[in-house]
């Protein structure tokens, strides 16, 4: 039943936020801080109490789980499970919502009590996203996630936001829509196989198909999940939602909404077709690298300070494709990690960024400079996440780059250096960014001086975050290790070794599924 | 007391914490003493380590210390582990030594100084990520370092961040460092991947196993860590950030060149030397390297104003010498000279920093002029320095240590005469530009009062290290001068000694004397141009020719409008034109489409009864053609 109050405690938390929003402001603030703290403390639970069982593999493949009928007539059950992969993923959405809670406190003045009831809605279907186990409700998820974050920005956002919010939801709507093709076709194979029609992950596993179809249904997927990575070039939406969204929805979307298109390709795309996935792999890696150049050479020539992250994020996410698809074990921890480990410093920079408009009215760095005169600490913190984002070893970013890149190096080494320059590419626009906003002659825009306490603790809190998945980064790989096993990726086989042995493809399809089901 | 070791990095990050934390809080005594304390404490540590290290039972080389695991994932590990021996000893002995005394003299240096605290706590930071580079058993760790080491440049070149220009030069050393940095980390993939381990001396022992002498594997490996080193050591072509470099603060400079970061990279091809063995090529670019570098440098050493970056370009050019060594085998004369080097290159910016101070903070030499009688204790200490960078035989510690990797470049069976025509020409510019500076610093017409000379706490580091320029070099002296080989011996057991070619009895004699000889000349060339005769130096500058080559040479050889040209300035424009992402006027162009496709159809749309039946009718005829034509 936790898993389930999983979801029900932000949705309750936020119809409580909303209507006592409508008393006092502050008091809509703290339900939501409770609500995450209620949160927090679930998570905190499967993770200490039930943590046994990620390493013992236990209860099979899951560490919890929740199954019942939903819609009998057509198959769709309500299967919620957790496992080390999604656990983690649980882990940073309940720190980003921290995040993004506090970083709102007083930037949000007009319908306060509103604001939190979509925050806290955005996150329940981002947590729903993550343990369905259902394709039909993982559909219904996805979907849920993008209306509170549409009305985010378009509500709470800046000058541009109705073109942004409009530009959003049109390209993940876009991209939802061919997913359910997609799960329709599955289904429907599958129902006509074995006789059983249903959306259970589980039965759908290892279903055999024609090479063309498999290819179809794939690309349905990959092109839901590369919307919301993105990958390039399905990306422009991102960098108009990000920039144009109040702070709390740029924590989000960077943070957390991106992240689910990653898990999607972990957990369904290649799960699912393994062999037009191993088939597809190098196209795939290439477009990763062309992501992790294309996005960090944007990101150089932005001038708002909000696009120049939400570009750098396209890179990072590039590297986060390039791990997925090299597909082995050290390349997927990698992947991981960078998920993570981007979510915290990248949600940090759109902190400051959101700190620095409200302090200066402006996110135009051709008008900053000089800024670390008046406000050391924002500097300091805001170097710091520079740094981490532009892979500095010793905090979390490296670990995850370095993994994904020794994991692809086995796969095609051409790729692999290609996506080493990108490191190269990061440390220019970073350390722009720092040059064009805080170093130079100090232009005096700075109005409400450096970071206050709240606002230093928060960022604090999040550099310790990144310095311990820096410095101790296995007990992450101890979590995520059993499900990744599960996942059939604990062999070294990558994608091309995979393609090698294509021939029996049908036969390990039906490896994998027994894997689920042992 | 091995056991002790993670002591030695562990007090400089300690230092660096407590000032990042507290270091606004409490008075600038308290920051010196905490930072050069750490550093000074860390100095302690590693020489008590040291003793016991060298007392420990015969046979015993080297200590592993093993402080956990870092990452463990499907058979990759890499853990947080340390190494001693005879070379990371030598390593860590010197920059804690030195890096104290530069530290104590910065307490003077930057006293006035706002960001007191911010300047101490990144320079522990970079003594630190420094012993962490050296000591590091495993090359991830080393990694971790190694790039701590390029953060802290950045951190101190741009350390007065409010002019624009220092921000360039410190991301310049950043970006182009981390240039090579890329290499050695595609290098790491290639070790991890087909050996299976990061630690140094697994890798080096599997290496040697598995990899026959020139195989493939062996040249890609030691190619890729040389270019990591390239990018650290400031060689050839990527030397351009180190010279720019001097926007730091001048003790920044006598850190980044003597104790750390620029040795970094003769330090990881001294460590992973049986790697470069195996693949002779790559060991004969790395000599090749090393001459074309020390020459090129040298040469635009000779012409340049500004003070420090004359020191910068020699600190090329004298790296370049120990990549000569490096290249030939001689591998314990490299570090030899790295020692050697790290005293009077030190000496002489700390040297140059008193002088800066003195004469309000021009770094022009020609502005100067006529300081010996003003500035006396900085003029003999500055001497001292520059006879050592030129070898001045027999009396300076310089003398020795380059006259072996001159004298190697020809003796070894990997020398031939180029490297070695290279070297004495080297040794001959090198003593041109080291007195030019004297002589145009100290003497002649004097043109600036100085109100006040640099205090104690300034000049004693500096006399500790001008004796040390001088004797330090009595410990490794050549056969004609006693044959003493306690540096060599001692490194033995981490680097293998040097095999020479048979020779000529007294060759080795000779050869030093030549060599001798030129650097003496060097100095009486510089004499004449820059002391008794200026206007044939003025002369030759004036004509045209001259005046080309000056620009040439005082340019860098046009590496910096050539990465301009060819790099920086096509990014930039690609960056710039395509701000808006022309990827996004697809999707715009879809809209576009579909809003005019809307438009059209809803002409139709116009509520005229006439038109529809005339659309009806028009539909009904070609509906019933086709019926008929099928």
């Amino acid at each position: 039943m936790i898993i389930v109050w999983l979801i029900l405690v932000p949705l309750a938390g936020g119809l409580i936020a909303w209507y006592s929003g409508k008393r006092s402001a502050s008091l809509a603030r703290y339900i939501s801080v409770l609500t995450l703290a209620l949160m927090f403390g679930l998570v905190m639970k499967i993770l200490l109490q039930d943590s046994a069982a990620i390493g013992m593999n236990i209860y099979g493949p899951w560490i919890l789980e929740i199954k019942q009928e939903w819609i009998p007539q057509i198959g769709a059950g309500f299967h919620l499970a957790v496992d080390g992969l999604n656990l983690l993923l649980l882990l940073l959405t309940v720190f980003l919502g921290f995040a993004a809670v506090a970083s709102s406190w007083t930037e949000i003045k007009e319908r306060v009590g509103l604001f939190y009831l979509m925050l806290l809605w955005v996150l329940a279907g981002i947590i729903g996203v993550f343990l369905s186990m259902d394709l039909f409700l993982f559909y219904v998820f996805w979907e849920l996630m993008l209306v509170p974050m549409y009305f985010l920005i378009v509500l709470w956002g800046h000058e541009n936001r109705r073109y942004a919010a409009f530009k959003f939801f049109l390209f993940t709507q876009a991209g939802g829509l061919i997913m359910l093709v997609g799960v329709l076709g599955l289904y429907f194979i599958h129902g006509r196989q074995t006789g059983q029609y249903t959306f259970e992950y589980m039965s759908l596993v290892g279903t055999s198909m024609g090479r063309l179809t498999e290819l179809l249904l794939m690309s349905c997927f990959f092109i839901a999940f590369a919307v919301k990575l993105p990958a390039v070039p399905l990306h422009t939406w991102l960098a108009d939602a990000h920039t144009e969204a109040p702070t709390a929805g740029s924590v989000v979307l960077a943070g957390l909404l991106l992240k689910t298109g990653a898990y999607g390709l972990i957990r369904f795309a290649l799960p699912l077709f393994p062999n037009a996935s191993a088939e597809v792999a190098p196209g795939c890696m290439v477009i990763a690298v062309i992501g992790v150049i294309y996005g960090s050479i944007m990101a150089f020539a932005q001038t708002d300070i909000k696009r120049l992250i939400a570009y750098s994020s396209i890179s990072h996410m590039g590297f986060v494709l390039l791990g997925i698809y090299a597909w082995s074990e050290v390349a997927l921890q990698g992947a991981i990690m960078q998920i993570v480990c981007h979510g915290i410093a990248t949600g940090a920079l759109f902190i400051i960024a959101g700190t620095i408009q409200e302090r200066t009215g402006t996110r135009d760095m051709g008008r900053m400079g000089g800024l670390w005169e008046t406000a050391p600490r924002m500097g300091a913190a805001a170097l710091f996440f520079a740094l981490a984002s532009l892979g500095l070893p010793g905090l979390g970013n490296f670990i995850g780059e370095f993994m994904v890149l020794l994991g692809s190096y086995r796969v095609n080494i051409v790729i692999t250096a290609i996506g080493a320059a990108g490191v190269v590419s990061a440390t220019v626009y970073s350390l722009w960014l720092i040059q064009r906003v805080f170093h130079g002659r100090d232009v005096n825009i700075l109005k409400g001086g450096d970071l206050a306490a709240r606002e230093m603790a928060l960022m604090a809190v999040m550099m310790a975050a990144l310095i311990w998945l820096g410095l101790f980064p296995q007990q992450i790989f101890n979590i995520s290790q059993p499900a990744l096993k599960n996942l059939r990726v604990a062999d070294a086989s990558s994608g091309a070794e995979i393609l090698a042995r294509k021939g029996e493809g049908d036969s390990r399809g039906g490896n994998i599924r027994e894997g689920f089901r042992q | 007391m091995p056991e002790f070791l993670w002591i030695i990095p562990a007090l400089p990050f300690g230092g660096f914490l407590l000032l990042a934390i507290a270091g606004r809080r409490v008075s600038k005594t308290w920051v010196a003493l905490i930072g050069a304390g750490s550093v000074g404490l860390a100095f302690a540590a590693a020489l008590s380590v040291g003793i016991s290290f060298i007392g420990a039972a015969p046979g015993v080389n080297s200590y592993v210390l093993d402080l956990g695991t870092w990452i463990s994932v499907n058979g990759f590990t890499s853990s947080f582990s340390l190494y001693l021996d005879a070379l990371s000893l030598v390593m860590v002995l010197v920059i804690t030594f030195v890096g104290f005394l530069i530290h104590i003299y910065s307490a003077g240096f930057m006293a006035g100084e706002e960001d007191y605290a911010r300047f101490f706590a990144y320079m522990n930071l970079f003594i630190g990520s420094m012993l962490i580079l050296v000591l590091a058993d495993d090359l991830l760790f080393l990694y971790l370092g190694w790039e701590g080491v390029g953060l802290c440049s950045y951190l101190l070149i741009g350390f007065w961040y409010k002019d624009p220009l220092n921000g360039l030069a410190a991301r310049k050393a950043f970006v182009v460092t981390r240039i090579g940095d890329t290499s050695l980390s595609l290098g790491l993939f290639l070790l991890a991947t087909n050996l299976g381990t990061l630690r140094i001396q697994e890798v080096m022992y599997l290496a040697a196993g598995r990899w026959p002498v020139g195989s493939g594997m062996a040249l890609a490996a030691s190619a890729l860590l040389l270019g990591g080193a390239i990018g650290k050591s400031a060689q050839l072509p990527l030397q351009t950030w180190l010279p720019d470099a001097m926007a730091g603060p001048t003790p920044v400079s006598a850190l980044i060149h003597a104790a750390t970061m620029v040795t970094a990279g003769v330090y990881l091809i001294a460590r992973t030397h049986l790697l470069f063995t195996l693949a002779p090529q790559v060991q004969t670019a790395v000599a090749v390297i090393g001459a074309l570098t020390l020459v090129v440098a040298g040469l635009s050493a000779v012409t340049q104003r500004d003070i420090k970056r004359v020191l910068a370009y020699s600190t090329i050019s004298q790296i370049g010498y120990m990549f000569v060594a490096l290249g030939v085998g001689a591998w314990s004369a490299a570090i030899f000279h790295f020692m050697t080097h790290a005293f009077f290159k030190a000496l002489l910016f700390l040297g140059a920093g008193m002088v800066i101070i003195s004469v309000d903070h021009e770094h022009d030499m020609f502005k100067m002029g006529g300081l010996r009688s003003q500035l006396p204790a900085v003029f003999w200490t500055f001497l001292i320095g520059a006879c050592s960078l030129s070898a001045l035989p027999f009396v300076t510690a310089g003398f020795y240590s380059k006259e072996l990797i001159i004298y190697y470049s020809l003796a070894s069976p990997l020398g031939n005469r180029w490297l070695w025509v290279a070297g004495v020409l080297g040794a001959f510019i090198t003593s041109l530009y080291a007195f030019r500076m004297v002589f145009i610093t100290f003497f002649g017409e004097s043109r600036f009062r100085v109100r006040e000379r640099p205090g104690m706490i300034m000049t004693v580091p500096a006399a500790v290290l001008a004796v040390l320029s001088l004797v330090a070099g009595f410990i490794e002296l050549p056969a004609s001068a006693g044959k003493t080989r306690i540096f060599s011996t001692f490194l033995s057991s981490s680097l293998p000694a040097i095999t020479i070619r048979e020779a000529a009895p007294g060759a080795e004699t000779a050869l030093s004397a030549f060599a001798a000889i030129v650097s003496l000349l060097g100095i009486f060339l510089a004499y004449i141009l820059f002391f008794h005769r200026r206007r044939y130096a003025d002369r030759l500058t004036a004509s045209r020719a001259g005046r080309l080559g000056h620009r040439f040479l005082f340019g860098g050889w046009g590496f910096d409008w050539l990465y301009n040209a060819f790099i920086v300035r096509p990014f930039v424009w690609i960056a710039r034109i395509n701000k808006d992402d022309f990827i996004d006027l697809v999707y715009l162009g879809m809209l576009w489409s579909g809003s005019r496709l809307s438009n059209i159809l809803s002409i139709s749309q116009n509520g005229k009864v006439r038109t529809y039946a005339l659309g009806i009718a028009f539909g009904a005829v070609i509906a019933l053609a086709i019926m008929v034509f099928k």
